[in-house]
């Protein structure tokens, strides 16, 4: 099938950015979403012209990297996939395809679609983990773990850190991103004992990092690709209003 | 002089580790904070190296060539991690998984090494609980365990289909922890591109900063690589796209030898390839084989549905040959008999390239609930990315290049040739032989990271003396320009042939020449057109962009440029082992189709030294002694 | 003894942007903004503040409920009588007057908290999409919440300007009488349902929003809390909007 494509070119954070037509002949309805843009780029290189920079890593849909605005939605049309995951048996011959990077102010441009998520780290690092040291642990069967809890833990902890979920906000905000590690942590008993503290620090530091506040669109629920609840959100608040009360 | 001393401590196989702690010396606490050590690569073996030795003290600097260390690829790893915590009571040991994993890798690994291995591993699974790892569990709230190939008990670990996920964010997040505390400092979008040696001690590194693609120096007592596999020289594989040989093949060009680069591991369960502008292999985990027979039709060129054969003109081959172990047999042998049985025309799928992986049985005896439990994200992503559902009908699976054994030579403390420069994870060679089982990968890295290099590195440097060295220092300023010659080299050839047709074309001669099964004309026409390609890249390649921003050929080309030597290496290995062992299968040695070792001639690791462009490399021994196993032909029948 | 060290710093744009009130509770607790106690970590998060709008909220919604069951008194046959005794009631009460304060900034602050956030959230997006499909991803009522609130507002104002200022402050004699003549008036009680209709939307959002916010919604409870909230987006607001329609059917 043949495509067009209009895709965000930006050289680096400093400059301005604009969109570029391109068109794609002899897609095959089998190929990925990235695999259509790998064959789009060698192109460009045998033109001679600057490739389209994308973030990238797994393509199995785990390692977060990718991620891209698709025709107004996050990684794309359907539900529960990574823009790797994304193939193109999704689109019809002819079709217009708009490719933005993920825009908030807490994720700039670093070029074309490659956008910087390291608010993220920036976010967890003030407490999105249990401070365990190496060694001088017990036996991991010493504490048991309910195992509805540990698969509600579960459930948040597949989190990708994509930034979907800021993407798809209309205040791009992260609470569902945060949400899903206080759950994750919150939920363990190893992970209880710090809730309070965390969960205050985390949502400090995810409002230092200019993230907005949510208004409850679900949006982020919609266009998660590994499809983490909104529970989590109510969780953060309950956990909040426990540590600020 | 190269002097390849294993450092193996003395005494018996169970005590060596204990008696080798007790020896080593160690850094005072108040003085820890003079230390600084560069770690490279934030996967498993990086994130938990670079956090363990922050809380001792030391000064950490970790680099990573992606935005977040939580894009290693460790996090793609599915299947779980082995411990013989024998919680299943199905009389597991240290010793068994010792023996198993010394088996599995056809008794090509370093016995004491190995051991430590399955003694450390048992604190793996207590640390990950306690940083809040959720594990599968029980309904009484216990671990629960599955079974993987190579070993008759259950004594793999897991978190769902995401146990690399799982324990890599635990990593991650103790890494975090300490980046937050100032112990280590976090390079985002760095790719090391060289090693800055000073008196002969590794000391430093020279990295690119991918954003704005300035080369920056970097300066320390010790340099860590973490780096992992090279399976990426094969360009179809499971590893991730940027996976790459470039920190340990540029160190290996600075003296550090390379160990093993043919035993490369084909994983049995991948995706079958779909078309030629395929970019990657995705990799089903292993852990399917619990619960999926593999079959093919009877009869050659059957082009019945899966559903329309029936039971009777199935062929389930694994538990044919091998009623004792079945669908669990080690990967290589799986792997090996699949591209037997295709090769032989019983293949299904319209390539014809690849076989059932079939869970009716399985769903019909446990449910499609159960089922789902326990692979529902794994069906998933088979649905995903090839449109069919495997609750109704059978995945359909090739091997693909998975993980590498081979890598840069380490002694027992995990130090390479070069001192000061320890190597941990996939990256090293040490401990899974010719094979490596199921499950072990997470556990290696994670043992290397949280319970080895703490302690070994904290002797090197309470051991040595180092001396003041400045960035200006031409020992790194004269890497640091050989560096900037290449780049600008590769940004002016400006030729015809793009950065991934070279990918392509040895990717093709690595699979068909350097693959499942080598034979020693294959290999050594791999050699020659080896040799051809890399003088053709270095004059005809064509890299687009600029120096000055993200460009992403530039970064591929680079990696291009090692792959291709190292895969020269690879055939120049294979070549040598006349043996077939494990991952490694040299058609002209074999008994029955199994592997025939050589263990007279080839009982030893084959470490390799640079000797410079185009120049054959010099090949070193370490011969591996075996004190408590007896060398036996591996069987699992 | 490292070399150059380029970290990428991180970004010290913080978010100055908090409450007044935040400074000046934190002026007498003697303490920092950046220092969590009580006051200034409801008042300067962005999580405590939507858990103070939601607060806010719910406490309006329950003023609801009394203001429609009083007014389902003008239902009565009686000429007025019973409205007229429960209008008096609710102007000379000594409690009723005290809660009528507490209404009066709990509204304040939920406009307040709501345009406060709306402000800071628009911020951050500075490059829009070029498509971009919400429509897809969230509902209608919570994509219109800041609309629907704009015109509830309004609606508030000239409520407030024809019952409850006339009563209080110009001394109307009958405020049945005035309810009668204005929803008579057929501009005004259509402007009146329509605002009933918005006031739907916004409860429709709200209503549950708020028991998200408050980290009560969850599958547990996730069926009576839609019962509840039906009872909140869809009856309150049909009885209220009945009232004019019956007075205009009246006429």
């Amino acid at each position: 099938m043949k495509l067009h494509l209009k895709i965000w070119r930006q050289v680096n954070n400093n400059s301005k950015g604009k969109f570029i037509n391109y068109d794609v002949d002899n897609v095959s309805e089998h190929m990925s979403f990235l695999e259509m843009l790998d064959v789009l780029n060698e192109k460009l290189v045998h033109k001679g012209e600057d490739t389209i920079s994308f973030d990238h890593d797994c393509r199995e849909g785990i390692c977060g990297s990718c991620g891209m605005m698709i025709n107004g939605f996050a990684h794309g049309p359907g539900a529960g996939v990574a823009t790797c995951q994304l193939h193109m048996r999704s689109f019809k011959d002819g079709d217009k395809i708009v490719i933005e990077p993920f825009r908030a102010k807490a994720f700039p441009v670093l070029k074309d679609l490659v956008v910087d998520r390291s608010a993220f780290d920036r976010i967890l690092q003030k407490g999105g983990y249990i401070s365990a040291k190496t060694g001088g642990i017990p036996d991991g069967n010493a504490i048991p773990v309910k195992k509805e809890d540990s698969e509600t833990a579960m459930d948040a902890a597949a989190c990708i850190g994509c930034g979907a979920c800021v993407a798809a906000c209309p205040n791009s905000s992260a609470m569902l991103f945060v949400s899903a590690k206080v759950s994750h942590l919150g939920l363990l008993p190893q992970g209880k004992i710090e809730n309070k503290e965390r969960v205050k620090k985390l949502v400090a530091a995810m409002d230092e990092e200019m993230f907005g506040s949510c208004t409850n669109t679900y949006a982020c629920e919609a266009e998660c690709p590994k499809e983490i609840s909104i529970t989590n959100i109510a969780r953060l608040n309950k956990y909040f209003i426990k540590a600020t009360l | 002089m190269i002097n390849l001393n294993s450092n193996i401590p003395e005494g018996p196989l169970e005590k060596k580790w204990t008696n080798h702690k007790f020896n080593l010396k160690l850094v005072i606490p108040a003085n820890r904070r003079k230390y600084n050590i560069i770690v490279v690569g934030t996967g498993l073996a990086g994130a938990s190296a670079a956090a363990s030795l922050a809380e001792l003290g030391y000064n950490v600097h970790s680099f990573s060539y992606h935005e977040s260390p939580r894009r290693a690829h460790s996090i793609a790893a599915q299947g779980g991690i082995n411990a013989p915590k024998n919680y299943a009571n199905d009389g597991d040991s240290i010793r068994r998984l010792f023996y198993d994993t010394i088996k599995g890798g056809d008794y090509r690994a370093r016995e004491s090494n190995v051991y430590r291995l399955a003694e450390v591993s048992g604190s793996i699974i207590d640390q990950c609980v306690a940083q809040g790892v959720p594990f599968a569990r029980d309904y009484a709230g216990y671990l629960d365990n599955r079974s993987f190939g190579g070993a008759q008990v259950s004594r793999t670990f897991y978190a769902r289909g995401q146990t690399g996920q799982q324990l890599l964010l635990g990593s991650y997040q103790a890494l975090l922890r300490q980046i937050d505390e100032k112990k280590v400092t976090f390079y985002q979008r760095r790719e090391m591109l060289d090693l800055v040696l000073h008196n002969g001690k590794a000391r430093g590194i020279i990295a690119r900063n991918l954003v704005t693609g300035k080369l920056e120096k970097y300066i320390a007592d010790a340099v860590v690589l973490a780096t992992g596999g090279y399976g990426n020289v094969y360009h179809l594989s499971t590893n991730a796209k940027a996976s790459n040989a470039t920190a340990i093949w540029r160190a290996h060009k600075r003296g550090a030898l390379f160990a093993n680069p043919c035993y490369t591991q084909i994983h049995p369960t991948c995706i079958p390839v779909s078309g030629d502008y395929q970019s990657k292999l995705t990799l089903m985990s292993e852990s399917l084989r619990n619960d999926g027979r593999i079959w093919v039709p009877k009869k050659k060129d059957d082009n019945r549905k899966p559903n329309e054969i029936p039971e009777s003109e199935r062929d389930y081959y694994l538990e044919r040959l091998y009623p004792s172990f079945g669908n669990l047999v080690p990967r290589d042998i799986a792997s090996r008999r699949a591209k037997e049985i295709c090769d032989n025309g019983f293949g299904v799928g319209t390539s014809k390239m690849s076989v059932y992986l079939d869970f009716e049985n399985a769903i019909n005896r446990l449910g499609k609930d159960a089922i789902a439990e326990k692979y529902g994200n794994l069906f998933d992503m088979y649905k995903q990315i090839t449109s069919e559902n495997p609750y109704k009908v059978p995945m359909r699976i090739y091997p693909a290049v998975h993980y590498t054994m081979g890598g840069l030579w380490v002694d027992y403390n995990l130090m390479g040739t070069i001192p000061g420069l320890f190597v941990l994870g996939e990256a090293n060679f040490s401990d899974h032989g010719a094979n490596r089982l199921g499950a072990s990968a997470l556990m290696q890295g994670l043992a290397d990271g949280y319970f080895i290099a703490p302690y070994t590195i904290s002797n090197y440097l309470a051991t040595e003396k180092f001396d003041k060295l400045s960035i200006d220092n031409t020992s790194v300023t004269k890497v640091e320009k050989e560096v900037e010659q290449t780049i600008s080299k590769l940004l002016s050839i400006n030729g015809k042939i793009t950065v991934y047709e070279f990918h392509e074309t040895l990717g093709k001669i690595m699979w068909n020449n350097v693959g499942m099964a080598r034979n020693k004309k294959g290999l050594q026409e791999a050699i020659n057109k080896i040799s051809e390609l890399r003088e053709e890249f270095w004059n005809n390649v064509k890299v687009v962009g600029r120096g000055d921003n993200i460009n992403m050929q530039l970064e591929k080309a680079q990696r291009v440029a090692d792959f291709i030597e190292l895969g020269k290496l690879i055939a120049t290995d294979a070549l040598n082992r006349e043996e077939s062992c494990g991952g490694h299968f040299r058609e002209e040695h074999q008994f029955n189709g199994e592997a025939k070792r050589d263990d007279k001639k080839f009982i030893y690791s084959a470490a390799w030294e640079y000797q410079g462009t185009n120049k054959k490399e010099k090949l070193h021994k370490e011969k591996l002694e075996f004190e408590s196993v007896s060398l036996t032909q591996r069987s699992y029948k | 003894m490292i070399g150059e060290v380029f970290i990428s710093p991180p970004k010290n744009n913080i978010n100055t942007n908090n409450l007044v009130t935040a400074k000046i509770f934190s002026y007498f607790c003697n303490d920092k903004i950046s220092e969590m106690n009580i006051f200034n970590s409801y008042l300067t998060s962005s999580v405590g503040k939507k858990i103070l709008m939601s607060l806010t909220g719910l406490f309006l919604c329950s003023f609801l409920v009394v203001h429609v069951a009083g007014n389902l008194l003008l239902f009565k046959n009686d000429n007025g009588e019973a409205f007229e005794l429960y209008s008096q009631l609710m102007s000379t009460n000594i409690f009723i007057r005290s809660i009528e304060i507490g209404l009066f900034f709990g509204f304040a602050l939920h406009i307040y908290l709501g345009l406060h956030l709306w402000n800071q959230n628009r911020k951050l997006r500075p490059i829009g999409y070029k498509k971009y499909k919400l429509s897809e991803n969230a509902n209608f009522e919570s994509r219109i919440i800041r609309l629907t609130a704009v015109f509830v507002l309004i609606f508030l104002v000239v409520h407030l300007r024809t019952f409850w200022f006339e009563g209080r402050f110009l001394g109307a004699p009958s405020i049945f009488e005035l309810v009668k003549v204005s929803f008579q008036n057929n501009y005004y009680s259509w402007f009146y349902v329509l605002s009933m209709l918005l006031l739907s939307y916004h409860l429709k959002h709200g209503f549950q929003s708020a028991f998200q916010t408050l980290g009560l919604r969850n599958k547990k409870y996730l069926l009576i809390l839609n019962l509840v909230s039906f009872i909140f987006w869809f009856i309150i607001p049909l009885l209220f909007a009945s009232m004019p329609i019956y007075f205009l059917f009246r006429k």
